[in-house]
């Protein structure tokens, strides 16, 4: 069971797209996984022959486990875990807080058969017919919040569930039940209390001045048709990827007492979830793409997040965070760093304020970019400077 | 397409992208990015929405039109006959 992130201790296997015998390369997608994340499309990092599946659909496993082995091609005739991380390694283990793993994650999307959770505390109140539909249908009645008395599980809650099961994956975040909203405050909440006490943050924050942007934007759009329209995210996104090349140090990893710079300019972007939580799933090589692509992967992204269907490389690989908030109408934001990055970079409201440029006093739209650093792997000095490239960058976004 | 169904069309599309609206929450005068909760890239979202149902091209410039039902509804059938 790969660790999808620092807030991440165990996982459900909910469908299995590989099975003994079969062939697969770096980059294949081989299992779903359910997490408080979502479902989550497990990539495969090595090439081989699946051997045997030792985890089978429906069951739930610690982060670290070994879901299925493989039969490797290369020097190494030993079987390997399939699901060794990533090629780096995520050193820092999650800890689970309080009990040994999260509470249970319903399957909010996928209504694959399994068998029911024991649930030592609470016993599962269901009527003779409500039980007896569940198990026809395989759906486990335990993850769903009854609506008979005293909570009860009635018939016409497994109907319900029904019409849905029929769109696996796909379904938006639509009638989740509670408990998933809770999972991920749990998760959201051990990461976070982790961040804030083993990681010294410091804060920057600056004002950039958007005209230039802006009206880049604007004249751009006015060519572009409905659908290939950029949004001001796109440049703070590409700025922010060509800035990380110039100040490394903030692109990467704090990993047993050192730094460990990424293995490109991976961004996590914030997505806020309809109905609570985030997840900052990652847009890769930032620096390599232009604004439209970004804008095409950014948009893409942002949906897969809200609807599922990420993969696990973007859950994994996000060298630094940046969360804009500037839809809700904040000015500024100091963030917390999600371990094992160093880095977070905060974007509030786009908003008008008088100012003064060359010897000029006028009226612009302006953003605040914040920087919370980690003071271990670097100072002020080295995130002053990122902000200022990005500053920079931003007046010419012609060359974005 | 007349108002009526451009407003039904609207609260259709935001119940895509905000699948908790239901459709009686947005009143025909509020601002529909504030009552739903929508974010910049949920409003893009929106507009390509519209855009694809009834063809109409909305430019930038024109997006203050579309902030409430009633307002977002006129501004589509006028565009649409005109």
């Amino acid at each position: 069971m790969p660790s999808l992130g620092a807030d991440m201790a165990a996982g459900r296997v909910v469908e299995w797209l590989v099975e003994p015998g079969d062939q697969v390369k770096k980059g294949d997608i081989i299992a779903v996984v359910e997490t408080e994340k979502g479902a989550i499309e497990i990539e495969i990092f090595n090439e081989g022959k699946i051997q045997d599946i030792l985890v089978p659909v429906g069951e739930k496993a610690p982060v670290g486990m070994v879901l299925a082995l493989l039969d490797g091609t290369s020097d190494d005739s030993a079987a390997s875990p399939t699901m060794a991380p990533p090629e780096e390694p995520i050193t820092e283990k999650p800890r689970p807080l309080g009990a040994t793993s999260l509470p249970e994650t319903p399957l909010s999307a996928t209504h694959t058969a399994r068998t029911p959770s024991p649930e030592p505390s609470v016993r599962l109140r269901i009527t003779p017919a409500a039980r007896r539909r569940a198990a026809e249908q395989g759906i486990d009645p335990s993850t769903i919040s009854g609506s008979g008395a005293a909570g009860a599980v009635v018939l016409a809650d497994i109907e319900a569930m029904l019409p849905k099961a029929a769109t696996p994956m796909t379904s938006p975040a639509l009638g989740e039940p509670k408990s998933r909203k809770t999972a991920i405050r749990h998760a959201i909440g051990a990461a976070m209390s982790r961040s804030n006490r083993d990681i010294p943050h410091y804060y920057l924050g600056t004002t950039i001045d958007m005209e230039p942007t802006l009206d880049w934007i604007e004249a751009t759009n006015k060519e572009r048709p409905v659908a290939e329209r950029l949004l001001p995210s796109a440049l703070l996104l590409r700025a922010v990827g060509l800035a990380l090349r110039q100040v490394p140090d903030l692109n990467g990893f704090w990993e047993d007492g050192a730094f460990r710079p990424g293995d490109g300019i991976h961004i996590g972007w914030s997505v806020s979830l309809r109905g609570g939580g985030l997840i900052a799933p990652a847009i890769h090589d930032v620096d390599q793409k232009p604004v439209p692509q970004l804008m095409t992967e950014f948009r893409d992204l942002v949906k897969r997040t809200r609807q599922g269907g990420l993969r696990s490389s973007e859950l994994t690989d996000a060298t630094i965070t940046i969360t804009s908030l500037g839809d809700q109408g904040v000015q500024s934001v100091f963030g917390i760093i999600y371990p094992p990055q160093v880095g977070l970079i905060g974007f509030g409201r786009i908003h008008e304020r008088v100012w003064a440029s060359n010897g000029m006093i006028g009226a612009h739209r302006v953003i605040e970019a914040t920087l919370s650093g980690d003071h271990r792997a670097s100072d002020g000095h080295t995130g002053g400077q990122l902000l200022s490239i990005i500053d920079r960058l931003l007046r010419e976004p012609s060359k974005l | 397409m007349n108002e009526t169904e451009l407003k039904a069309l609207i609260i259709r599309q935001i119940g895509e992208i905000a699948p908790e609206i239901e459709p009686g929450m947005i009143g025909p005068d509020e601002d529909i990015r504030e009552a739903c909760d929508l974010d910049s890239m949920d409003f893009l979202n929106l507009v390509i929405a519209l855009h694809e149902a009834t063809g109409v091209d909305i430019p930038e410039k024109d997006y203050a039109y579309l902030r409430t039902l009633n307002e977002g509804s006129a501004y589509l059938a006028k565009a649409l006959t005109g």
